[in-house]
């Protein structure tokens, strides 16, 4: 495996496949660049007039704070729920295991909108709720924690138990050992799950906007700005600049995850 | 994964101080393992059993709220019986996912083979190049779509250009097509990184071997390669047709009155206020049809040790 050979069809046929991929967000930058309100063709002359608009935009730069509040509020308590289970799962024998990692995965292969249909009746119908951020945040938890657990069970199964052993021979108790041993190991695992949940949270659509009460979050606004074409440029630079920083996000995740298992047999890489 | 804590014979614990408890492994105290799995498991059973419990219970009322909630009935699993639209709309929804699902595959399963078995040390660069597109905007990479393949879009513009057609093909845009062309561009990062990680577990020995004994690549690839990644492939198939059942978000931008999918009807019945048992039951029922034949799978892949035996 370790002696590729190079392959002209897969190269060609690689980079046919990176101009499809990246065609669209090509196309959404330079829109974000056009000196008109319609987005169509042809393009009429360049203008940074949407950029210098952000700053006025105020309905979109409150989603966006509503976005990153939910994203960073959600992602750390799904990184903590998260973590503290793969403990569970890869160090102690835990009854019904195989139940609760079914479960857990739930989230994961459930289509959006049943999910969202469920939470929005039980919020209003059972609970009596009214929609509003923490409850988006809240759902936002239960859809990352699948990614969560997988990611830190990962790195947890990579390393040896010696160093907790050694820490406990030494006389640190459980919870010592957790925080001054295990914590650390698994911290790029940590920081990969929770940039893995920021970006899910920051971008989901589907379930939120069934649960949205009268605070939106990004995604939420931007597809009400569709029906108002005339603001849509300035979404699309702030779509355009959004793109580029989550792009950046998912390098460092991966580079972290990667780092994190570098170690890793390739074989044991998911 | 290890699984050295089933073949540990289990270890008494009374007290942490006196060192019985060394071990990370074993079992820990009970209050311990119920302070690490409690959090996520009660997260789970609020904001996911309760819920579809709910729903499930909604889908035998008559009404939502007032006083038909208190009336239990099969009506809206009738409706669903006896109405051929919802029954056209989910499986015009099925075929779509399948539709998609499949060319998600064999667009993105030769991707996954140069990242493999092509791509060298550039194999981590090239797959974040693969998956960068996967996790920005969802919705602005819809809208693009529109830009695409509207009736001034890209793609008439260009043909025009050419001079390929005189007239703007109108049928791309609002259109079966355009939701299955836009769903496909979405998820082939998605279908090709399980593929990608089964390609990755085939020993190279194994087609060393084939070709020593004389097969040539095509039939390795045939007789070795492709049915090694069928794990991968199933994984993929599963990504991909299961939230697309359900999407309505893509129909909803792209697809016109003749791209809908039971999605849209069900964000209908309950944002548009019209019959929540109604909504539910539609909602349950595309669960069971997209969650049976995953359990299924999931089942046979346990039998037969489909997926490398492993432990999840």
């Amino acid at each position: 495996m370790n002696k590729p050979q190079t392959s002209i069809f897969g190269s060609v046929y690689f980079v046919l496949m990176a101009i499809f991929l990246y065609l669209p967000i090509f196309i959404l930058i330079l829109f974000s660049f056009n000196d008109s309100t319609v987005l169509a063709f042809p393009l009429k002359g360049f203008t940074l007039d949407w950029y210098r608009q952000l700053g006025n935009a105020r309905e979109l730069l409150i989603s966006a704070r509503n976005s990153v509040w939910v994203g960073v509020l959600s992602s750390i308590l799904a990184v903590a729920l998260g973590s503290l289970a793969a403990i569970a799962m890869t160090k102690h024998h835990v009854p019904a295991r195989n139940l609760f990692l079914s479960l857990a995965s739930v989230p994961l292969v459930m289509p959006s909108i049943v999910l969202g249909v469920a939470m929005l009746v039980f919020f209003r119908k059972v609970l009596g709720l009214d929609l509003n951020m923490w409850l988006i945040a809240a759902a936002h938890v239960l859809i990352s924690i699948p990614s969560t657990i997988l990611i830190v069970m990962a790195r947890l199964a990579d390393f040896s138990a010696n160093l907790e052993e050694a820490a406990m021979d030494l006389g640190a108790n459980y919870w010592v050992t957790l925080i001054k041993v295990t914590l650390p190991i698994s911290f790029p695992a940590l920081v990969a799950a929770f940039l893995t949940a920021f970006t899910t949270s920051f971008d989901e659509y589907a379930m939120t906007t069934l649960i949205t009460g009268t605070d939106t979050t990004l995604p939420v606004y931007l597809y009400s700005l569709l029906r108002f074409p005339r603001r849509l440029p300035v979404a699309v630079a702030m779509g355009s600049i959004i793109m580029i920083v989550s792009a950046l996000l998912v390098v460092l995740a991966e580079w972290l995850r990667r780092w994190g298992t570098a170690r890793t047999p390739k074989e044991e890489r998911v | 994964m290890r699984d050295e804590t089933s073949l540990n014979p289990p270890v008494s614990i009374k007290d942490g101080r006196g060192g019985i408890e060394k071990k990370l492994t074993g079992i820990p105290r009970k209050s311990q393992l119920a302070l690490l799995v409690a959090p996520s498991a009660l997260w789970l059973i609020i904001l996911l059993v309760l819920p579809l419990i709910t729903m499930i219970g909604l889908s035998f009322q008559k009404s939502a709220f007032g006083p038909g909630s208190d009336v239990f009935t099969f009506a809206s699993y009738l409706n669903f019986w006896q109405n051929s639209a919802y029954q056209g709309l989910l499986g015009k929804s099925l075929w779509i996912s399948l539709v998609v699902a499949v060319m998600s595959i064999v667009l993105a399963y030769p991707v996954a083979y140069f990242l493999a078995f092509h791509a060298g040390d550039k194999q981590g660069m090239l797959l974040n190049i693969l998956i960068i597109p996967a996790w920005t905007s969802f919705l602005l990479r819809v809208l693009a779509w529109r830009l695409i393949l509207g009736s001034n879009g890209l793609l008439n513009t260009f043909l025009i250009w050419l001079g390929v057609i005189q007239e703007p093909i109108s049928g791309l845009f609002y259109s079966v097509n355009a939701v299955i062309i836009t769903l496909v561009y979405i998820w082939i990062p998605f279908a090709a990184l399980p593929i990608y990680v089964a390609l990755l577990r085939i020993e190279p020995g194994l087609l060393e071997a084939a070709s020593d004994l004389g097969a040539r690549p095509w039939q390795g690839f045939f007789k070795v390669t492709l049915p090694l990644s069928i794990p991968g492939v199933l994984a993929a198939f599963l990504y991909v047709f299961i939230p697309t059942v359900g999407e309505y978000v893509t129909p909803a931008l792209v697809g016109g009155p003749n791209g809908l999918m039971i999605g849209n009807i069900i964000w209908d019945q309950f944002m548009r206020g019209l019959d929540w048992p109604m909504g539910a039951t539609l909602s349950l029922i595309v669960m069971l049809i997209v969650l049976l034949p995953l359990m299924f799978i999931a089942k046979a892949a346990q039998q037969t040790g489909l997926f490398g035996g492993k432990s999840e």
